[in-house]
C-alpha cells in the first residue's frame, strides 16, 4: 500500500512546478476558461475532473502549448520539461516502438529508451511496429515516451479513456508506481471520479470556467478507513459533478 | 479415407472463419501474370488458326524469331540501354525536382502561392504543344529528350506527393510539438515517412509517364534507342521488328510498375493495408 498522505503537499512551500493565475480562453464568443488559478507542487498528482464541455482539454492544452489563443493577465509558469500524453497514443505509426519513445532525443538515449520500456512491461517489444500492439500496449508505449523526457510536468488528457476496465485499472497501478518513481508533478484530465480518487493526491473540478472544487484526496493508509474516504470523497465530488455525470 | 474417419468421430472443432469476406486473398506469387499470360494465350490461338492476319499483327514467335535475330545483331540490347538509360535520368530528374518542390509548397507559405499556382496552370498545357518550344529552347539532342520525359513525370509525382503532405495527421504535428522536435527532425521523422505513400504512388505514376514520353521522343528525333528502331523498322515495313518494339515496351511498362510495388511493399512494411 502506498500512502498518498499530505507529503506532496508539504512541497507547496517551496517553488511549484506550475503556476497559473488568470487564465482565460474564449472559443466564439463564449468564455469556456474565466480565469484559471493554479499551483501544482513538484511532484503533486492532480487530477482535473469537469463534465463534458468544461473545458478540460482546454486547459491541459493551454498549459501544453498547444492553444496559441489562450491569454490571461496573470501568471503563466510552465515547467520546460513538460510531457504530454494524449487520449490515443499518437505513436507514429512508420516507426517501431523503441523509436516512438526516443523519438526526437538522438542516438545517446537509446539505452534509457529500453529501459523505460521494460518499466512499462515491453521489455523485448522495441523492434515492434506499432499496429502489432494492443490499445493498452500502445498507451504503455505513450507513457514510455513521456517518461524517458524526464518531465517535470506530465499532462495526461484521459489517457485511459479508450481502454477495457481491466486494461484501465492496470494502467491506473502502473502510472501509480511510475509516477512515484519518475516523480514528476502531473495533471490528469479525467471524467472518472474513480480513476481521479485512485489516482491523485488533489483533485479539482472546472465549473463555468473555473477551478471550483479543490480537495486533497489524503486516502489514510488503513484499509478501513481508506475505503471510507474513498466512498465519501466519491459523493462528494457526484454531488458537485451533478447527476448528468452519474454514470 | 484415414482423414475422412478422423473426420467424423472427432469432436466438432471450432474453426475460424476461412477468411475475411472483405479483405481481399492473399497474393499468389506470380497471380499478376495471369492477365498478360491470357492475352498472350488469345492472340497466339488467332495466329495459329490463321483467323489473324500475319500483315495485321504478326504471330507471337514471328515477333520471339525477331527478337532473337534483333539480339543476336546487338541492336535490341544497344537500343534498350539507351531507351533505359533516357527514361532513368529523366525519372530521376522528374521526381527529385516534383519532390522538392512539393515539399517547398507544402511546407511554407511562399512556396506554396509561387509554386503550387504555377503547376497548376502548367498542368493545363500538353506535353505536345510544348515541344516545340522545347526544340527552340533546348535543341534537338539528348537534353530535349530527358526534359521532355521529366516534365511528364513531374506533373503525378508532384501532385501525388503534395497530396500526401497535406494529409499528414494534424495530431502528429501536434506531437512534434509537445515533443519539441527540431524543425529537421519534424522533416525527416514526420514530413517525409508521411509523405512516403505519395512519393510511391507518384513514382509508379511516372514511371508510366516516363514510358510514354520516351516513345514520342524517340520517334521524333533519334538515331539510337527503341522508338528509333520502331521508326526505322516502319520505313522498311518491318512489321515483326516493329511488334518486338511494343512488346519491349509493354515488358518494360510491366517490370518498372512491378519492382516499384515491391519497393512499395518493403518501404511501406509498417502499413496494414487492404490489399497487399
Amino acid at each position: 500500500m502506498t500512502a498518498y498522505d499530505g507529503q506532496a503537499f508539504a512541497a507547496a512551500t517551496i517553488e511549484p512546478a506550475v503556476r497559473i493565475r488568470d487564465l482565460r480562453r474564449t472559443f466564439t464568443l463564449k468564455g469556456v476558461l474565466n480565469g484559471i488559478d493554479l499551483d501544482i507542487a513538484p511532484g503533486e498528482f492532480v487530477a482535473l475532473l469537469g463534465p463534458s464541455g468544461s473545458g478540460k482539454s482546454t486547459l491541459l492544452r493551454a498549459l501544453a502549448g498547444l492553444d496559441y489563443e489562450a491569454f490571461g493577465s496573470g501568471e503563466y509558469q510552465v515547467p520546460d520539461r513538460t510531457s504530454v500524453i494524449f487520449q490515443d497514443a499518437r505513436l507514429l505509426p512508420w516507426l517501431n516502438i523503441l523509436d516512438n519513445v526516443t523519438l526526437g532525443l538522438g542516438r545517446q538515449v537509446r539505452e534509457q529508451g529500453r529501459e523505460t520500456l521494460a518499466e512499462v512491461g515491453l521489455a523485448g517489444r522495441e523492434g515492434a511496429w506499432p499496429h502489432e500492439l494492443s490499445g493498452g500496449e500502445q498507451q504503455r508505449v505513450a507513457l514510455a515516451r513521456a517518461l524517458v523526457r524526464q518531465p517535470e510536468l506530465l499532462l495526461a488528457d484521459e489517457p485511459f479513456g479508450a481502454l477495457d476496465a481491466l486494461t484501465r485499472t492496470r494502467m491506473h497501478d502502473l502510472l501509480r508506481r511510475l509516477s512515484e518513481v519518475h516523480d514528476p508533478a502531473v495533471l490528469l484530465v479525467t471524467h472518472d471520479i474513480d480513476e481521479a480518487i485512485v489516482l491523485a493526491d488533489r483533485i479539482v473540478m472546472l465549473e463555468g470556467g473555473k477551478l471550483a472544487v479543490d480537495i486533497q484526496v489524503d486516502l489514510p493508509p488503513d484499509p478501513d478507513a481508506r475505503a471510507h474516504r474513498s466512498i465519501d470523497l466519491r459523493a462528494e465530488l457526484l454531488a458537485r459533478l451533478g447527476p448528468s455525470q452519474a454514470a | 479415407m484415414a482423414t475422412l474417419s478422423a473426420l467424423a468421430t472427432a469432436p466438432p472443432a471450432i474453426r475460424p472463419a476461412a477468411r475475411n469476406r472483405f479483405l481481399a486473398h492473399r497474393a499468389a506469387r506470380f497471380g499478376i501474370l495471369l492477365g498478360p499470360g491470357l492475352l498472350l494465350l488469345y492472340w497466339s490461338v488467332l495466329s495459329f488458326n490463321g483467323w489473324l492476319d500475319p500483315r495485321v499483327l504478326p504471330a507471337p514467335w514471328t515477333a520471339v524469331e525477331a527478337a532473337i535475330e534483333l539480339i543476336r545483331d546487338g541492336r535490341l540490347q544497344s537500343n534498350l540501354a539507351v531507351s533505359a538509360g533516357r527514361a532513368l535520368a529523366g525519372l530521376a530528374l522528374g521526381s527529385s525536382v516534383a519532390l522538392a518542390l512539393a515539399l517547398l509548397s507544402g511546407l511554407t507559405v511562399l512556396g506554396g502561392y509561387v509554386i503550387d499556382g504555377l503547376v497548376q496552370m502548367k498542368r493545363g498545357i500538353p506535353i505536345l504543344a510544348l515541344i516545340p518550344f522545347m526544340v527552340l529552347w533546348l535543341g534537338i539532342g539528348e537534353g530535349l529528350k530527358i526534359s521532355v520525359i521529366a516534365i511528364a513525370v513531374f506533373f503525378p509525382m508532384y501532385i501525388q506527393v503534395h497530396t500526401a503532405l497535406r494529409a499528414i495527421d494534424l495530431r502528429f504535428v501536434e506531437l512534434a510539438e509537445t515533443l519539441r522536435l527540431s524543425r529537421w527532425k519534424f522533416l525527416v521523422r514526420i514530413v517525409l515517412p508521411g509523405t512516403l505513400p505519395g512519393v510511391l504512388t507518384g513514382l509508379r505514376f511516372g514511371t508510366t509517364a516516363a514510358w510514354l514520353a520516351l516513345v514520342v521522343v524517340e520517334q521524333l528525333n533519334a538515331t539510337s534507342g527503341i522508338g528509333y528502331m520502331v521508326t526505322l523498322a516502319r520505313d522498311y515495313a518491318q512489321t515483326d521488328v516493329m511488334l518486338v518494339g511494343l512488346v519491349v515496351y509493354a515488358i518494360l511498362g510491366f517490370g518498372s510498375d512491378l519492382i516499384v510495388r515491391a519497393l512499395e511493399r518493403h518501404v511501406l512494411r509498417w502499413r496494414r493495408s487492404f490489399g497487399r
